[in-house]
């Protein structure tokens, strides 16, 4: 039954994210925004449309938006939201779900890369540099929460236990927090790594690779970074937010409402500052990385 | 050696009292005058019978003056000067594509607007045959070749709704070794046009040199025909030329300051900024009906009336607005994420700036003092001086932050004159320019120096009619201060000079 809500959510409540997300910064800029179902609308708009493709283009590009939405929904599938069990759990699982993203990020670079042009080459470029730097920093964070419940299960290290390290292990889990917090704001390519709504195609990383794609296929895409958002969204929560009430529907709500916050917090981030210099993305998720190792340290001391 | 002709800013003379100078002496005169501080404000050819003119207009700040000299190209060819003056690169090459004339020894030469053969003055020693037209953007670019370089083309049909222009980057992974900038997709035939007056249209054309710099170049438009007619604006018109000029300049730096904080993904700022934009757009539509300045100003001074009631309304909203934008962008220049981006990006010297001839408020930003409001001031601005706003780093940060001063600075401005009209009559008659006159105006527009010159022929008629904007200076200065810049910073360093397309294409 809760699995069932578990694929409910991980489905339907991706685009709902961005449209709260949106609210939050149109507050924030005095002006009253798009309604916050816009993108379920923009996806049912995308799915009806037809598309067009390059005749340099091969297999390969069609194949990116299809990866990329298939590994995150897959991602999906092992991350327990709040305090209920995910419907996948193995041994191992943590490191699956990270290169879930690295293969998905590999495609979509493919796909961008097939175009030939100037600006996706650029954009897969600096995707992959990033990428690279993003991939540390999510591992030192999931070593320490390895480290704490002793196994690479998700279902382990974000489980009853975790409640309990954060009365012996606070300062860790804090930076072990903010650190993951980072990551989702890069691999979602939100403010201050990415600007979502710029329309310059030479200051762009992710939405530069993703030029030549239209339609269903741009749906797609625009969906499964919704649901990369849900799902690294609710790896933060669960490390943020272990409590349990015992009830099972009311700890659903406690993970929305979690949910809710991250995704506020998400909003009002994209509000108060500007995006950083390109140059200076891999000084901040190299910062990113040592939160998790200065974690890691007080551990291990 | 003779003496150059000196004449004031907006001051006609018989054009007869320039001396021809032979060739050598006339490029003597012009690099030497250009090297010992002067400035090209306009270099440019007239077609005449015998061959083509070439016209110098020379700039000084130090004494305000303006400096004319003419020498005769019989041939085909002139030697290039832009070897020894990298100011005149882009006024040779216009002079070769309008004149049919070669540079000889030009660097770059290539077309500037890509204008057919067939709508050019032809120099008698050009054969009579001619070549197809070009196809504007198809041209030779500059390369860098290399392992690992790679190129970028951008435009000119670009992701937002802005004019066409082609950018062609020549890139080392992120940073730009170099960037070309191919202008001409937005020409008009504009300045011919003008050229065809004076008459009826000529204001409407004027005002839609560059339709955000519409009282500028109007102003400049009408003080040339003024001059030329010598008629005397009433001192009422001039106050309230200055009032829709400054509006003009408040509500594009708004604009600019509003578009910058969107480029670095700063919200607040962008979104109030625009909004703030059009308050001041509403105050210029408040006096003339127009948000954007047209039918305002018209030769012999100003269409519409500021009744004082109307003037304290503006005055109180302008005070309003002025106020948010204090807020607005106090927010922007005071949060530290947005000056790790400002600073240090899109860099350009002093001396880079004054050997290519910036303008406006991008040489401001780079260290030199140069307003023609200031140096070589015209209607109102004789009798009430503004301040020079400049500041030395050169970078993003400089020119945001002369923006925002002039913001400032022109709201008070605009305030004085509004709380001080002189009374009495709003125009005075306009009178047809007599024969053989030539004029030259300066006016500082919101992006900077717009002169005009105009030539009379024996009727009275415009011989000759040019119009630079500082879009023409500046363009080489965006291209410059991308070098060595991570190409991301490209969209930035535009808004920052925010040049026009159609000022430049004309």
């Amino acid at each position: 039954m809760h699995y069932l809500v578990h694929v409910l959510l991980v489905l339907a409540l991706p685009p709902l994210l961005l449209g709260i997300a949106n609210r939050v910064k149109a507050l924030f800029a005095g002006r009253r925004g798009p309604p916050v179902l816009q993108l379920y609308f923009d996806l049912a708009k995308l799915a009806r449309k037809s598309t067009v493709q390059s005749r340099t283009t091969s297999f390969v590009f069609r194949a990116g938006p299809v990866v990329a939405l298939a590994t995150t929904a897959c991602a999906a599938m092992l991350v327990p939201l709040g305090a209920h069990k995910a419907p996948l759990s193995f041994g191992g699982d943590l490191v699956f779900f990270a290169y879930l993203f690295a293969l998905g990020r590999f495609f979509t670079v493919a796909a961008a890369l097939d175009t030939g042009s100037a600006f996706e080459g650029m954009g897969g470029a600096r995707e992959v540099t990033f990428g690279a730097l993003a991939e540390p920093a999510l591992f030192f964070g999931l070593l320490v929460l390895t480290r704490l419940g002793g196994a690479v299960r998700f279902a382990v290290v974000l489980g009853p236990g975790l409640a309990d390290h954060w009365v012996e292990a606070a300062p860790s889990l804090v930076l072990v927090a903010v650190s993951l917090f980072v990551v989702l704001l890069s691999e979602t390519c939100r403010v201050p790594f990415d600007d979502p709504n710029t329309h310059l195609e030479l200051t762009m990383i992710h939405e530069v690779m993703v030029l030549d794609h239209g339609g269903p296929a741009l749906g797609m895409i625009l969906y499964g970074a919704a649901m990369k958002l849900f799902v690294l969204g609710a790896v933060v929560v669960g490390v943020a937010l272990p409590a349990s009430s015992g009830n099972a529907w009311l700890d659903w709500l406690l993970f929305l409402g979690g949910m809710l916050g991250c995704t506020v917090l998400v909003g009002v981030v994209e509000s108060i500052m500007a995006r950083l210099k390109l140059v200076a993305v891999p000084k901040l998720l190299v910062t990113a990385c040592l939160l998790s190792a200065v974690g890691l340290v007080l551990l291990v001391r | 050696m003779s003496e150059p002709f000196v004449s004031a800013n907006g001051e006609a003379f018989d054009w007869s009292a320039v001396p021809q100078l032979p060739f050598e002496r006339f490029a003597d005169g012009l690099l030497g005058a250009l090297g010992a501080g002067q400035r090209a404000a306009a270099f440019f050819g007239v077609a005449t019978g015998a061959g083509t003119e070439l016209v110098a207009v020379l700039a000084s700040e130090r004494d305000g003056l303006l400096r004319w000299s003419r020498t005769l190209v019989a041939g085909s060819s002139f030697p290039a000067l832009t070897p020894h003056a990298p100011e005149l690169h882009l006024f040779e090459r216009e002079i070769a594509e309008q004149h049919g004339l070669r540079p000889e020894g030009h660097p770059w030469s290539k077309p500037v607007r890509f204008v057919a053969t067939t709508q050019r003055h032809r120099s008698p020693a050009e054969p009579a045959s001619r070549p197809a037209p070009p196809e504007v953007g198809v041209t030779d670019f500059f390369r860098v070749e290399g392992h690992e370089v790679h190129e970028v083309a951008v435009g000119p049909v670009h992701a937002g709704v802005i004019e066409p222009g082609h950018f062609r980057f020549q890139c080392h992974g992120e940073e730009v070794l170099h960037l070309e900038i191919s202008l001409g997709y937005q020409h008009r035939g504009v300045e011919r046009a003008l050229a065809a007056g004076p008459d009826k249209r000529g204001p409407h054309y004027a005002e839609t040199l560059a339709g955000d710099t519409t009282v500028g170049h109007a102003t400049a438009y009408c003080q040339v025909l003024e001059a030329l007619g010598g008629v005397r604006v009433p001192a009422r018109a001039q106050a309230l030329r200055g009032v829709a000029l400054e509006l003009e300049r408040i509500a594009n730096h708004v604009g600019d300051l509003g578009a910058l904080a969107g480029d670095v993904a700063y919200l607040p700022t962008a979104s109030f900024c625009g909004r703030l934009r059009g308050e001041f757009l509403n105050l210029t539509a408040e006096l003339c009906g127009s948000r954007f300045g047209r039918g305002l100003v018209r030769p012999g001074g100003v269409r519409f009336d500021v009744p004082a009631p109307l003037g304290r309304s503006v005055l109180s909203r302008l005070d309003t607005a002025l106020g948010e934008v204090n807020d607005a962008v106090g927010l922007l220049m005071d949060a530290p994420s947005v000056q790790a981006r400002f600073e240090e990006t899109g860099r350009v010297s002093a001396a880079t700036a004054s050997s290519i001839g910036l303008v406006g408020p991008a040489a401001r930003a780079s260290g030199l003092p140069r307003d023609a409001r200031h140096d070589f001031p015209h209607g109102v601005y004789r009798f009430h001086q503004l301040p020079v706003t400049v500041w030395h780093t050169g970078d993003v940060f400089a020119r945001a932050h002369v923006r925002r001063k002039e913001v400032e600075r022109s709201g008070t401005f605009v305030r004085r004159q509004l709380e001080g009209l002189p009374g009495g009559a709003l125009e005075s008659a306009p009178a047809a320019p007599r024969p053989g006159q030539a004029c030259a105006v300066l006016v500082e527009g919101w992006r900077g120096e717009l002169c005009h010159v105009a030539l009379t022929d024996l009727r009275g008629r415009f011989s000759t009619y040019k119009v630079v904007d500082p879009s023409f200076h500046n363009w080489l200065g965006l291209a410059l201060a991308l070098r060595g810049q991570p190409i991301s910073d490209f969209p930035l360093c535009n808004k920052s000079f925010n040049l026009s397309y159609c000022g430049f294409d004309l």
